[in-house]
């Protein structure tokens, strides 16, 4: 048993028998405990676990959709995991106590230690101990130069190595028993580089905690031809931190003019993106010169303090739908989102205009259709033959009641499906510059060609820069703090028949150094800067 | 040679590196098990210059003879000569040695197979070859052997030989699961952040495999040497280094490892992150797993310096954090869904 064990077990019983700690004690005894090492370091492992059911459950700032599928799988189970927090870990009270008291205890460390470290710099190195054959790697040898020669040189030495020097003036009257010693200590930016790094740590949660509460994120489809500007109505989905304000938004807009979409049309990696890029051109603020962009994946546009970023694409089918009476009610394009690698995508037109019922489609675009069957399928992500798969619903689309709705669903309560004589639903199959006619004279739709569309994703994180910084210098410490050794070494002079006996120590406080081969190499250091030739061999190795 | 040339040439040096390394690790067995009954008298003495100084005190001299001693083995043939069957112990002995060595020329000719197949592959693929998850792996366990050759280069840790080998087999047979022929990236990939990101990870991972290694021989020996004793330590485990100087190594190889993940996982990947999704942390499945990696080894690097966690619990810790490390590249590339979905499969 450990003499720390020893101490906590001791502590336990005391906690069993005695009568509770009165307040400042125990407030005392509690920050003692919170700011030791094992406390830290089952928090440590305490964060590692508490962070792997996010990895499994899905996650509401990741992927809502798939929380919401979740839900629908899982009913008994998703209530519990909703109380839990289970769908928002990462933001949840029990992971958020996790690292607030491991930040804490971090503080209650760092603090005290760097006071500690700035006494310590300002300290002599230590006193030598009275028998270097103790310690573990120790020489000495005989010369007929005088002590303060040899203590002189000595320091000189360590010093031109970077050492920190300090030597004791001789002690005695009688010059036989005169000792003089050279303390000396090297290795400081150990510690340096240990708070260094914990500090980082502090510092990079800080700036993570900047860009939740002041940063924002927001994500739009923008289809070839069209625009966007930078305001809260524009974006299809957007967040932001509760200090956010809406007015800091940067007022710039975009005009997409062209998506380049390419794809490996060959061998066995067949339909696998090569090639993503939009252009077009965009105004920085209202009134400034309109310049033009080209965002990729990897390379986004940055404006202001805002960044635009490529994340997504997808074709958007351009259609026209005339209502019974013949008149257009609905025309433009309409973006389907891919569903998988071969984008087979899904989307739905409304048509609230129409007369006399409202008209919805539900249906896939596939960029490259290929008959399976007798269902169609997309075999290529590229628009080679592209084709439109919808059915026809009629009705009320439920757009009037003012409840937002999603513009990729249709809310079919109040919508009956098109069925054919024979009793099936419509299918709609259109190629571009084709167009189908409703039954029962509800009207037609046509479809008109095909345009793409970018989704950007849109944001700003304030105390990224600084998470950055803050996390560079943390690996420089970090580096500091497990390669930098904190070393220690002695030489004392005695004289002894005449001449000068002088003996050379060194130890460390972390293990690991070859101490004796350190050893020999100062000592030989010290007898080749010496006037006379060495007079007896270093007798190396005692203990 | 055109790119197709190139494809086939790293398939089929990977497949070689694969059945080597199997030699190799059938080797190393024999080794261990024809050490069944060697005796080791002295070995301490050639272990002082490993061994940390501070308890040992390692003196000078010692340190010489462990360095002119080229390692257990000589140590153990000074000590059979003073047995009572020097004979059949010293051919025993020189059996047991000449399979070692076998085992480490097959290791030195399954790294080049390696080498050469991880760079015919960039070849045939004309970029880096860490694109996916085949070709992580074999650029992964080409670090593992290149750091364990290292070791067995410059101190005697051919030791280790057996597990790394194993373990080089059993990813290569994963790999060969997980393969997919060379081929561009998509874009998201196209970056010179695969080049750092990639590389560092599968740096930082190929030394974490190297201290979960040490590790395990750590908890072995170490248990042996509290339970055995002293005149029943026969075999292949005492002819290995103390425990105290195997978990030295262990902590010089996560020393190592632990700033180098931290750049690969904490720097680098949110960059990375920034510049191609938008965001620099988002608690994707692989950053979830990368983070929790880090946390372990981090925990492993506090417990070292922590009373009563030091030694077996701070080993275990190292061995957890490993667990972790291969489930975020096996298990979250299979399992999970999110924005690493690059395995290629």
């Amino acid at each position: 048993m450990t003499q720390t064990e020893q101490q906590t077990s001791r502590t336990r019983d005391f906690a069993r028998t005695a009568p509770p700690l009165p307040p400042r004690q125990f407030a005392r005894w509690f920050w003692r405990q919170l700011t030791s090492m094992r406390t830290a370091l089952l928090l440590l492992l305490l964060l590692a676990l508490g962070a792997i059911p996010g990895s499994f459950i899905p996650q509401t700032k990741v992927d809502p959709a798939a929380v919401i599928r979740f839900g629908r799988e899982h009913q008994t189970l998703t209530p519990i995991f909703d109380r839990l927090g289970l769908f928002s870990v990462y933001s949840s009270p029990w992971f958020s106590a996790v690292y607030l008291l491991l930040m804490v205890s971090l503080i209650g460390c760092i603090v005290p230690r760097s006071f500690v470290y700035l006494r310590a710099l300002r300290a002599r190195p230590p006193k030598a101990p009275a028998r270097f054959d103790r310690l573990p790697a120790s020489t000495s040898y005989e010369t007929d130069e005088s002590p303060d020669e040899v203590l002189e040189r000595a320091a000189s030495v360590l010093r031109r190595r970077r050492w920190r020097v300090d030597v004791d003036a001789l002690a005695g009257d009688a010059e036989a028993e005169s000792v003089g010693v050279v303390r000396a200590e090297k290795g400081f930016l150990r510690e340096a580089g240990n708070l260094t790094f914990h500090i980082a740590a502090v510092v990079v949660l800080v700036a993570v905690a900047m860009g939740s509460l002041w940063g924002y994120k927001g994500s739009v489809i923008v289809v070839e031809g069209e625009g966007f500007s930078n305001t809260l109505t524009q974006y299809d989905d957007f967040s932001a931190g509760g200090l956010f304000n809406a007015s800091e938004l940067t007022p710039f807009s975009l005009q997409l003019d062209r998506f380049d979409a390419r794809f490996q049309i060959d061998g066995p990696q067949q339909g696998q993106p090569l090639k993503f890029e939009a252009q077009g051109s965009y105004v920085p603020e209202p009134g400034a010169d309109s310049q033009p962009f080209d965002i990729q994946v990897n390379h986004p546009l940055d404006v202001g303090n805002s960044s635009v970023f490529l994340v997504g694409q997808g074709y958007a089918p351009v259609v026209t739908v005339r209502d019974g009476k013949g008149d257009v009610v609905f025309s433009g394009p309409v973006p389907f989102l891919p569903e998988d690698a071969s984008y087979t995508s899904t989307g739905v037109i409304k048509a609230p205009d129409a007369s006399p019922q409202e008209l919805g489609f539900e249906g896939f675009f596939l960029p490259t259709a290929v008959m399976d069957g007798n269902i169609p399928r997309s075999a290529h992500p590229a628009a080679a033959n592209p084709a439109l798969a919808l059915f026809v619903y009629s009705g009320d689309l439920g757009l009037g009641d003012g409840l937002p709705q999603s513009v990729f669903a249709l809310d079919k309560n109040g919508l009956t499906q098109l069925q054919s004589a024979d009793g099936k639903p419509v299918r709609l199959l259109l190629q571009p510059g084709q167009t189908a006619r409703l039954p029962d004279g509800l009207g037609s739709i046509s479809f008109d060609g095909v345009r793409q569309f970018a989704r950007f994703e849109i944001g700003h994180s304030p105390g990224k820069m600084l998470a950055l910084g803050a996390a560079v210098l943390g690996i420089a410490g970090l580096l500091a703090s497990l390669f930098i050794r904190p070393r220690r070494a002695w030489v004392r002079t005695r004289r002894r028949n005449g001449r000068t006996l002088v003996e050379v120590a060194r130890l460390d406080r972390v293990s690991g150094a070859d101490l004796g081969a350190d050893v020999d190499q100062l000592t030989a250091e010290f007898r080749r800067s010496s006037p006379q030739p060495p007079t007896t061999g270093p007798e190396s190795g005692k203990g | 040679m055109d790119t197709e040339q190139w494809a086939t040439l790293s398939n089929n040096m990977v497949a070689a590196a694969t059945v080597i390394f199997g030699l190799a690790c059938i080797a190393y067995l024999i080794e261990w098990s024809s050490s069944r009954r060697v005796t080791v008298a002295a070995p301490v003495a050639a272990e002082a210059k490993a061994d940390a100084p501070v308890e040992a005190k390692a003196s000078t001299a010692g340190a010489e003879v462990a360095r002119s001693g080229q390692g257990s083995a000589t140590a153990v043939k000074v000590a059979a000569t003073g047995g009572g069957d020097d004979a059949a112990q010293a051919r025993r002995d020189e059996s047991a040695e000449r399979f070692g060595r076998i085992g480490l020329g097959l290791t030195v000719l399954a790294w080049l197979c390696l080498l050469v197949g991880v760079v015919s592959r960039g070849f045939a693929a004309e970029r880096v070859p860490w694109g996916n998850m085949y070709e992580f792996a074999t650029a992964g366990l080409l670090v593992v052997t290149t750091i364990f050759l290292g070791l067995v280069r410059f101190t005697n840790a051919r030791w280790l030989g057996g597990v790394v080998t194993g373990f080089a087999v059993c990813m290569l047979g994963l790999a060969f699961l997980a393969y997919v022929p060379a081929g561009p990236l998509v874009p998201a990939l196209d970056s010179y952040w695969l080049f750092l990101h990639v590389s560092a990870a599968a740096i930082a991972g190929g030394a974490f495999t190297i201290g979960a290694a040490a590790s395990i021989f750590y908890l072995v020996k170490s248990r042996a040497e509290r339970e055995t004793p002293e005149e029943e330590r026969v075999g292949y485990l005492w002819r290995l280094p103390s425990s105290t100087a195997i978990d030295q190594l262990a902590y010089r190889v996560h020393a190592f490892a632990f700033p180098i993940w931290t750049f690969a996982a904490l720097i680098a990947g949110p960059i990375w992150a920034e510049h191609a999704w938008g965001r620099y942390w988002g608690w994707d499945p692989k950053e979830v797993w990368a983070f929790i990696t880090w946390v372990v080894y981090a925990g492993y690097l506090h417990a070292r310096a922590t009373a009563g966690w030091r030694g077996k619990a701070a080993a275990i810790i190292a061995l957890i954090g490993f667990a972790t490390f291969l489930f975020d590249f096996i298990g979250v590339n299979l399992l999970a869904s999110g924005h690493h979905t690059y395995s290629g499969l």
